[in-house]
């Protein structure tokens, strides 16, 4: 198969990084190649952060080049714009509604884009957004929002749906397989 | 069975299968997580070392007590360790010992992006450069059958795409730690001159003799395919060189000192254009060329900063290159920030208020020199806070200013090297104000444990060093103990330390929020009381915003994000901000 390019976006603390491990685990289970790679060098919140997954028959860079993802999924509407240039022609982008203020705008040195979802369209014929935080709520956790946005992408990934949610059944522990498993079918119904 | 894990992941796990005894290290971007690795599987000793000096020494003993011994840290601790380094390679090695060093090119968490190849070179060590989790898996192993059959340290050397990209490992057959004999040998390990000339010769009949290992091993490998364009690369680089050029011909590097100089000059012959894609420093290209071997395009066309992409190596090359979108332009920044509730917020608050010089340090506080706090205005290297102010004060004495610089340093860096330089403005009659955010853990890589934190890497409890009673140990009389959650009671701590003629040292004792899980209350803002004077956002705090509209933008507090420490609060003149009950949403 052509490599499928990945590009998960976000804000430090949303979970970008276990939402890759769930991609990235179920393309191996699934038997093909993958590659992985994000910059996680500073622990506090708040930061942009960008995690790239490619799945394929061999992969090699563990980049994702600007132009050549097929999937944007971001679980902030303001990094989803940021990192749209990621997309190649034809790309679909799946991101979380939900605002966060990046440092700047709190210190009142910037303005957070009011008409950002409609920036987002210009810059994406094929972008869809939801509200991931009243779902992940609904599903018991404000903190499942990762795994709402990656209920929401299944159906366009080149993996078996029953696959992914295994996998997140493995990695999850305790009380948190139900609320994953809940923010999975929200997702996925949004 | 298959795994999908980072490099590091990898070499924490080839640790453990290739009979590793001890391992230690400092915590570095990007090289953490693979002691935090070895500790999680659970097989092997590991610790956490103060500093990287310790973790390469505490190492070296291993290696001399007969355990195949490991020592990470990243790129900048090996200056640290260097001391060690340079004069290990002269003793050699009685169990194997590898040194792995993990690169930062693009400067994604780091000072500098210096290239530990030259350290390769300049302590006459091996290196071994992978180029995928597989390889840095199989790598520590080849690299302690080469530590032990040429009698040398190794170094495993990784850059960030290589620690933090995750791809898919087999593992090999593991192989059962065995400790061998702890042997006094005095002329192969008491580096007295007398003895150390000796070792030098051997160092470099050693070096010969890996040249010719080089030759042979297929660790180095020629990957022919179109004889056109032939490229010299190692690590990710050959993953980037393979995306943007499939059919081109590769020596693909896996020894990356000392290099197989028959191998390259054939490769060189067998091609029509010969190119070297390396990132950072022209380490590969100038010993080709020093060999005579024409090199087409090297780091005439490509970069000597930042990493390398295929993109990068297209445009160099004259590939074509698929057409992409410009990003968004005019967006506002999201750079990192301290957490939402952070004890750093209410310290550089006040730093910032009054305007002092602040000599800062490498930490989740250096966060601190960003606008709007814009209050740090020197960092170099970790420890450098105390000691470069005490160089302030110094010479502001010789030029009669009478201002009092301040430095700001966390618990794991006044550890690491912060405690030589305060001990040295005690013994030299200094003149700063040294403030300590002891918050018991090594925050800015993830929250590892330290020798202030109580417990260690493997989780067994020990018993905590107190700063107060250390500070007093290395010479300071003047100590107090600071509350930064409170901004009156700080602005007043620190004016008298300011006030106070010597060495002035206050210590903060709140932990850190995020390891230590600590969760507040949510604010929130009574928007008729708000008047808008934006005097809270001072504080640099994620959770507050502006109201989208109205006449008068008032602020609002975001419940998603507040953890409620109340320092914004403490700015507010007109009583318009409160605790909501009980209440905390906060989901970062």
């Amino acid at each position: 198969m052509q490599i499928f390019n990945i590009v998960i976006a976000g804000v430090g603390g949303q979970g970008v990084l276990m939402a890759s491990k769930v991609l990235a685990e179920s393309a191996l289970a699934s038997g093909m190649d993958v590659k992985q790679n994000e910059v996680h060098g500073m622990a506090q919140r708040g930061g942009s952060v960008i995690s790239f997954v490619r799945i394929g028959d061999q992969v090699s860079s563990p980049v994702v080049m600007p132009g050549a993802a097929d999937l944007l999924i971001s679980f902030e509407p303001l990094e989803a714009l940021r990192y749209s240039h990621y997309l190649k022609p034809g790309g679909r982008l799946l991101y979380n509604k939900v605002a966060i203020n990046p440092s700047t705008v709190a210190a009142g040195m910037a303005v957070y884009p009011q008409d950002v979802e409609q920036q987002i369209a210009a810059a994406c014929a094929n972008a869809h957004g939801i509200d991931a935080l009243a779902i992940a709520r609904q599903a018991g956790n404000g903190k499942a929002v990762n795994m709402v946005m990656v209920g929401t992408v299944m159906k366009f990934l080149p993996l078996e749906e029953d696959v992914i949610r295994e996998v997140v059944r493995k990695i999850t522990r305790g009380k948190g397989v139900e609320v994953n498993m809940k923010a999975l079918v929200g997702g996925a119904e949004a | 069975m298959k795994k999908i894990i980072s490099g590091n992941e990898a070499i924490a796990l080839g640790f453990g299968d290739s009979g590793g005894v001890f391992a230690s290290g400092y915590p570095g971007t990007p090289s953490t997580e693979t002691l935090e690795e070895v500790a999680r599987l659970g097989q092997v000793y590991c610790e956490w070392a103060p500093n990287e000096k310790v973790a390469l020494e505490s190492a070296i003993g291993g290696s001399i007590a007969g355990g195949r011994s490991l020592a990470t840290m990243k790129h900048v601790g090996v200056n640290v360790a260097a001391d060690a380094l340079l004069t290990l390679a002269y003793t050699g090695v009685n169990a194997g010992l590898i040194l792995m060093v993990a690169d930062d090119p693009g400067m994604h968490s780091s000072q500098n992006e210096q290239d530990s190849r030259n350290y390769a070179k300049f302590a006459k060590v091996p290196m071994l450069d992978p180029s995928d989790s597989q390889e840095s898996y199989d790598m520590v192993r080849a690299g302690f059958e080469i530590s032990e059959q040429f009698d040398t340290p190794v170094m495993l050397r990784t850059t960030t795409r290589i620690s933090h990209a995750k791809g898919v490992v087999v593992p090999q057959e593991k192989i059962a730690p065995q400790v061998g004999q702890w042997v006094k040998n005095v002329p192969k390990y008491v580096m007295l001159p007398s003895f150390g000339k000796l070792r030098h010769v051997e160092l470099e009949a050693r070096l010969l003799k890996l040249q010719e290992f080089a030759e042979a091993t297929p660790l180095n490998r020629t990957e022919m395919r179109d004889p056109d364009l032939g490229i010299i690369t190692s690590g990710v680089s050959y993953q980037h060189v393979r995306e943007a050029f499939p059919e081109a011909s590769v020596l693909k590097l896996g020894l990356v000192h000392p290099l197989p100089v028959r191998k390259i000059r054939e490769f060189a012959a067998s091609v029509k254009r010969l190119v070297v894609v390396e990132e950072m420093d022209a380490i590969f290209e100038e010993q080709v060329r020093a060999m005579g071997v024409d090199v087409e395009i090297g780091k005439n066309k490509l970069p000597l900063c930042g990493e390398i992409n295929a993109d990068i190596l297209k445009a160099a090359l004259g590939g074509s290159k698929a057409e992409t979108i410009r990003p968004v332009e005019g967006l506002p920044q999201r750079p990192p920030v301290f957490c939402p509730s952070c004890a750093h917020r209410g310290l550089f608050t006040i730093l910032s208020k009054l305007k002092v010089f602040v000599s800062g340090d490498i930490g989740c506080y250096t966060l601190g020199a960003l606008p709007p706090m814009n209050a740090m205005h020197a960092v170099i290297d970790m420890g450098a806070s105390i000691s470069a102010a005490h160089g302030m004060a110094k010479v502001n004495a010789i030029a009669g200013r009478e201002e009092k610089p301040v430095a700001v340093i966390g618990d794991s860096t006044f550890f690491h090297s912060g405690m030589t330089g305060l001990m040295s403005m005690a013994y030299n009659g200094g003149n700063a104000l040294v403030i300590i955010m002891d918050n018991r853990t090594t925050g800015m890589t993830g929250g590892q444990e330290n020798p202030g934190t109580g417990e260690t890497l493997q989780g067994v409890p020990v018993r905590q060093v107190e700063m107060v009673p250390l500070v007093k140990a290395l010479g300071i009389d003047n100590v107090a103990e600071l509350n930064t959650y409170d901004l009156k009671e700080t602005e007043a701590a620190i004016r008298k330390g300011l006030e106070t003629p010597g060495p002035y040292v206050l210590i903060d004792k709140n932990p850190c929020i995020l390891r230590y899980k600590i969760r507040k209350p949510a604010m929130s803002v009574d928007q008729e009381k708000c008047t808008g004077c934006r005097a809270c956002l001072r504080v640099a705090c994620m959770a507050l915003g502006l109201t989208a509209s109205g006449e008068k933008q008032k602020v609002r507090v975001d419940p998603n994000v507040c953890n409620g420490c109340g320092v914004c609060k403490q700015m507010c003149k007109f009583d318009a901000m409160h605790e909501i009950e009980g209440e905390n949403y906060a989901n970062l």
